[in-house]
């Protein structure tokens, strides 16, 4: 008998029998190594959501409402940037060009994005709340002065306030996806949203600084394409300093400066400067933080 | 039987000496009833340190052999290395050019872009070196490239590859995360994976404006991104990887 053989054979059939063989150690190793503290955090929410898939009462969705949580917290906002996009199109003048073609390319995204998680989430997505749910100047309706007034008149205004709703999409689809790991066919298409959504703040942060020969300056009004450090507290520091900073808890939720990665300082270990380091790697955020930007915006 | 699976059979094979691997292979290759006990031993100290054993049975001691393949293991250590086998990649090419004609003479803002991706490739891949063995994995060689397809003196070439890598990275990393198991490790490949869209909707920008997004990669009625199987990505990659180092995903989870 060639055992060899037959370990190949299992193998072929089943790739993962070895982690099988051993569940002790697997399990060991997803709790220690790398990341311990995104581990703590992300992993009994994974945990709960594997059990409400196994013994949870289904929505009519078939969906955990664990992953009905998270859709529909990135429908809203999802919701938040189409009608934004929208906005900044219809408003008279704002936007020409170049300019024009960009937001329509982003705007059509955004849409898209609406339909596709309304279409997998089904009867359990939130309603939309139609453009009159949101005041992007931030005055909430006229309950407080405005955080960004010429946000339709003036272009400059509108792709700051555009940067920070990329960038911030960009961190709520990160903290986002480990709690979708239990639905395969979900998570990808979350982390095919997600990369789109990066696609597009590093198209406006390209905008900002003058288009794609336009050399970075100050990180505040000439960024780069990629979030170097905090990026100075990002377009308007006043506002937008959360965009780029820590979420809660900091230490699974660091801001947009880390440098360190599953315990590796990548400045010390590879002698790299702070800047190339913290480009290197984006950041997640807690939904809470993101709903406290987003909030902003909501009336 | 029940021996080949206490410390003491483990401990005797010449586990991490330097000077043994070479004879250790030919033994595993040559001698069908050591593959059996070695193989089962190892199978019980360490599933990493069997597909090590397995592909290094299955191909040649050298790179100079053309049908040597480098197998990236399997499980989530497998997946982690099939992204540090890309970030090689990635990290090689930008490097070069750096050394090439194209970018001594590129505009000042197209130096500064290709200096600053250099940076975060070469940062991503020593990052995925030092993490796979930190938590006991075993980093696959560093792989030799083959860049002979592409013109470093060419702007044109240049950023058309350049493209090519950063839309095949984002679509392997789309593809590769739902394998992973461990939501730690699918957290650093996100974190990973929106920094190569932003390269790649940059590179796209300097090739033509407003390409940041087109329906080659995105699903024009949803604007989901694609994602491509790793064996997809492999098959690619491989057209930039020298005989003997190019890469094999047979053994990483399918879905």
């Amino acid at each position: 008998m060639n055992i060899l053989n037959l370990i190949s054979e299992i193998e072929r059939v089943d790739p993962e029998v070895y982690e099988r063989l051993d569940q002790r150690r697997q399990m060991f190793r997803h709790f220690a190594g790398f990341g311990k503290k995104l581990a703590v955090a992300a992993v009994p929410l994974a945990m709960g959501s594997m059990l409400q898939k196994a013994y949870g009462k289904p929505k009519s969705t078939g969906l955990s409402e664990q992953i009905v949580y998270v859709l529909n917290f990135a429908l809203g906002l999802e919701y938040l940037e189409y009608y934004f996009y929208q906005m900044g199109l219809d408003a008279p003048g704002l936007l020409t060009g170049s300019a024009r073609e960009s937001v329509t390319i982003i705007r059509n995204d955004e849409r898209n994005h609406v339909d596709f998680l309304r279409s997998v989430l089904g009867s359990a997505a939130i309603p939309d709340p139609g453009a009159r749910a949101f005041d992007y100047t931030g005055s909430k309706g006229g309950k407080r002065p405005a955080l960004f007034p010429d946000v339709f008149t003036n272009a400059g205004t509108y792709f700051a306030v555009a940067q920070a709703f990329e960038d911030t999409g960009v961190r709520a689809y990160k903290g986002g996806a480990p709690l979708l790991i239990s639905n395969n066919t979900i998570l990808e298409a979350a982390l095919g949203i997600h990369s789109v959504e990066a696609r597009h703040a590093s198209h406006i942060r390209t905008m900002r600084r003058g288009g794609p020969q336009g050399l970075p300056g100050p990180l505040t009004s000439n960024p780069k394409s990629w979030i170097s450090g905090d990026d100075n507290g990002g377009p308007a520091p006043m506002y937008t300093a959360p965009v780029y900073g820590p979420g809660m808890p900091a230490e699974t939720y660091p801001s947009e400066a880390n440098v360190t990665q599953a315990g590796v300082n990548l400045v010390t270990a590879f002698g790299v400067t702070m800047a190339e380091a913290s480009e290197a790697f984006d950041e997640p955020l807690d939904p809470d933080t993101v709903l406290a930007i987003a909030g902003n915006f909501i009336k | 039987m029940t021996e080949l699976f206490n410390e003491s059979s483990a401990a005797a094979l010449p586990e991490g000496n330097a000077s043994t691997p070479l004879k250790r292979r030919s033994f595993l290759r040559f001698t069908g009833a050591g593959v059996v006990l070695t193989g089962l031993v190892l199978a019980g100290c360490d599933d990493n340190q069997l597909d090590k054993e397995l592909s290094e049975a299955a191909s040649s001691d050298s790179k100079d052999d053309n049908n040597r393949v480098v197998n990236v293991g399997s499980g989530d250590f497998g997946i982690l290395n099939f992204a540090y086998a890309l970030e090689q990649l990635e990290a090689a090419f930008y490097a070069e050019v750096l050394r090439g004609g194209y970018f001594a003479s590129a505009s000042p803002a197209e130096k500064s872009v290709f200096k600053d991706i250099e940076a975060h490739e070469r940062i991503h891949r020593e990052f995925l070196k030092a993490g796979i063995a930190a938590n006991g994995g075993t980093p696959i060689e560093d792989l030799e490239p083959d860049f002979s397809s592409v013109n470093f003196g060419s702007r044109t070439s240049v950023l058309a590859t350049a493209k090519a890598f950063e839309d095949l990275g984002v679509a392997a990393y789309n593809g590769a995360g739902p394998l992973i198991s461990n939501p730690v490790y699918l957290g650093l490949a996100g974190k990973i994976v929106s920094v190569e869209a932003r390269h790649a909707a940059l590179i796209r920008d300097l090739i033509q404006y407003n390409t940041f997004v087109t329906p080659d990669i995105v699903d024009p009625s949803t604007s989901v991104e694609r994602s491509l199987r790793p064996s997809q990505v492999a098959s690619m990659a491989n057209k930039y990887l020298k005989p003997g180092s190019k890469i094999n995903v047979s053994k990483l989870p399918r879905e």
